[in-house]
């Protein structure tokens, strides 16, 4: 359990002020690292998680660019074959639509399309995520989109503590990371912060490996998989089935690619029930992989069929009603788990 | 300024068009292999699509000559050209053009894909692809405080792409080392310039990103050496970056079988009365930089080391087919 192995003090860190920190830590040690992006200069990015790096580094190594992803990514793409270890963000993943052939086409491709002798130490930061009411082109998570095209490591942190570790890992990784933040996880508190996100973070440097999930929760009846803002939903649907008097086993993946899917076969193997829980839409993405990766391997395990709680495959709308109606929660989580029991 | 090229850099570029002519000759001859009487793109040798950059090669030697193996160059989805006046390694280039373990990326990407890190080069199949990464580049020497420029070659088609817009705008807003060089050769596979171009010369959209814009008229080999002699100066010298138009010539169709019905009746003759290499090799011969015997010298050179490099990629093995799982990752 990372949250409680670290040895941290009692300093708690914003997931924003977590990335901040492990970019700038990575900046003073090696000077091929450096930010470009909208926004990221002296505003400290829209979620913050650029926060002090200009006024330390200054306007050569925290780059606001134009509003041209295209341009910016593709440069980032050249700058990190050319020896440098960029860091570019594209500020909602929503936007990748204006930028994708950047990013799976060159970002994605170029090691193999060399043989693997050009390296792309990349990282590609974008935030994720609604519940806010910012409608359909600025609440996606689209997590399935990216860990579907191959090329591309992505993770996808629920905490603070975790974000550093990722974050300073994708910086070191010789391959482009897309490293996926949730804006309600972010700790900008106008947008309504999960609280379970804001954890003790060491103030020294370090990595978690990328690929590695994690059981945050132990339990014996259910396996409950997320990611994000997703985890902290199935921490709080554990808390009310504990109280009905059953255990559930929380895995965070925090690695989309590469996928830990022995942590997760071990955990349904252990508790014989499944239900994945993600805010990107339902068809065609994490959920089905998940329960693909287990049912595949050893359908013998389980004691029910699989379950799910996504987000439905539809746009996602502005009115506050309908949106909440739309995204998964704990009592969804916990809806799911009784007809799993009745069934 | 008008630079004018010392007769090293004039046999320079005349020997590196010859290579490069005969590098399609011969592919084109061995890509048919395996595809008559029926053509079928999935056959043969050379497998996939092809695109010959016959009549294109004043473009590559005019600015490559110029650089050196530390300079970047991103090329397009007809690369050969600009490849052999990089300085790709030959024997790996046309290894990886059949497909072959020896080749540039073991076969994993072919004609489009070809990547030599020694040289900094590399092109793609994507129209515009090349510009943000040779913006990106560019950035890097100057961060890095490394000398070095980056030359993004395109055809005329991309300076209709929303990257290209991006990028003139971002290597100006930074003022980077970069030349743009445009290779125009009047068509976008079937649909001709004037009918997708809002401006008859996209040189002029330099002046929107307040950056020079230079035209160089009738594929004339001289005239882009001066071109790009200048802008790649300007670039070395910190004053940003400079886009280049060159009026060239496809000799050849978009892709090999193309039928090439689209084109006007007499053009393709037309434009191979004016093939570049006849041309400049009469220019030579005219100037006394060559003769008939060092001509013949040079030619068959030329033809050894491309003959040398096509041996090397036949005799190759292919990587085992489950090698295809590597190199995702490093």
């Amino acid at each position: 359990m990372s949250m409680t192995t670290t040895g941290a003090g009692t300093r708690k860190l914003t997931i924003a002020r977590a990335m901040a920190e492990a970019t700038a830590q990575e900046m003073r040690n090696d000077p091929r690292v450096f930010v470009m992006g909208e926004d990221v200069g002296p505003l400290g990015g829209v979620f913050g998680n650029t926060r002090g790096l200009y006024d330390e580094f200054g306007a050569e190594r925290v780059r606001d660019t134009p509003i041209s992803e295209t341009a910016f990514i593709g440069a980032a793409v050249g700058a990190a074959s050319d020896g440098m270890r960029p860091i570019v963000e594209l500020m909602f993943v929503d936007f990748f639509g204006v930028c994708m052939d950047a990013i799976y086409n060159l970002m994605a491709k170029n090691i193999y399309f060399s043989g693997g002798k050009v390296k792309v130490p990349m990282v590609l930061m974008t935030s994720t995520g609604g519940g806010y009411s910012d409608a359909g082109q600025h609440s996606q998570c689209l997590y399935g989109t990216f860990a579907h095209l191959p090329g591309m490591k992505v993770v996808a942190p629920s905490n603070a503590y975790d974000a550093k570790g990722l974050m300073t890992a994708a910086i070191r990784d010789d391959n482009p990371v897309v490293f996926m933040y949730h804006k309600s996880l972010q700790g900008m508190g106008w947008l309504g912060t999960e609280k379970g996100a804001t954890v003790p973070v060491p103030e020294e440097s370090y990595a978690l490996e990328i690929g590695k999930a994690t059981v945050v929760r132990e339990g014996h009846d259910v396996t409950l998989v997320s990611l994000a803002a997703g985890v902290h939903h199935c921490l709080r649907a554990a808390q009310a089935l504990e109280d009905e008097g059953f255990s559930a086993e929380v895995v965070d993946l925090r690695s989309l690619v590469p996928l830990d899917r022995e942590t997760i076969r071990a955990s349904v193997a252990k508790t014989g029930r499944l239900i994945v829980v993600d805010e990107d839409y339902h068809s065609y993405g994490v959920s089905g992989e998940i329960i693909a990766s287990v049912v595949e391997h050893d359908h013998a395990c389980l004691k029910a069929a699989p379950r799910r709680v996504a987000y439905p495959d539809i746009p996602i709308p502005f009115a506050p009603t309908m949106e909440q109606w739309a995204l998964p929660n704990a009592d969804k989580i916990v809806d799911a788990f009784h007809q799993m029991m009745l069934s | 300024m008008n630079h004018t090229p010392t007769t090293e850099q004039r046999l320079w570029m005349y020997r590196h068009m010859v290579l490069s002519r005969y590098l399609e000759e011969r592919i084109e001859s061995l890509y048919m292999e395996g595809k008559t009487p029926v053509f079928n793109m999935a056959k043969g040798p050379i497998p996939g699509e092809m695109h010959l950059s016959n009549g294109q090669e004043p473009c590559a030697v005019g600015v490559c000559v110029h650089l050196t193996p530390e300079d970047i160059v991103t090329a397009t989805h007809r690369p050969h050209h600009i490849a052999v006046a990089k300085g790709v390694d030959l024997d790996a280039m046309v290894a990886e053009i059949f497909g072959k373990a020896t080749g540039l990326a073991g076969g994993r990407g072919g004609h489009m894909h070809l990547f030599d890190a020694k040289v900094n080069f590399s092109c793609s199949g994507i129209i515009g692809e090349g510009l943000g990464p040779a913006v990106g580049a560019a950035l890097s020497r100057k961060l890095q405080g490394k000398p070095g420029v980056a030359v993004a070659f395109m055809g005329e088609g991309a300076a209709n792409q929303g990257a290209f817009h991006e990028a003139l705008n971002l290597a100006a807003v930074w003022q980077l080392p970069v030349v743009f060089v445009i290779e125009d050769n009047a068509w976008g596979i079937s649909v001709a310039k004037q009918a997708s171009t809002a401006v008859p010369r996209n040189d002029r959209r330099a002046s929107a990103y307040g950056m020079p814009g230079v035209h160089v008229a009738d594929n004339d080999v001289e005239a882009i050496f001066s071109a790009a002699g200048d802008a790649i100066a300007r670039a070395r010298e910190g004053q940003g970056p400079t886009l280049i138009e060159i009026e060239t010539a496809r000799l050849a169709g978009h892709f090999m079988g193309d039928g090439e019905d689209y084109r006007p009746k007499g053009e393709k003759e037309g434009l191979k009365q004016r093939d570049p290499i006849p041309r400049y090799r009469r220019q030579l011969l005219d100037a006394e930089l060559l003769d008939d015997i060092s001509d013949t010298d040079l030619v068959e050179q030329a033809h050894a080391r491309i003959e040398a490099a096509i041996r090397f990629a036949q005799d190759s093995e292919f990587l085992p087919p489950e090698a295809a799982l590597e190199m995702v990752f490093v």
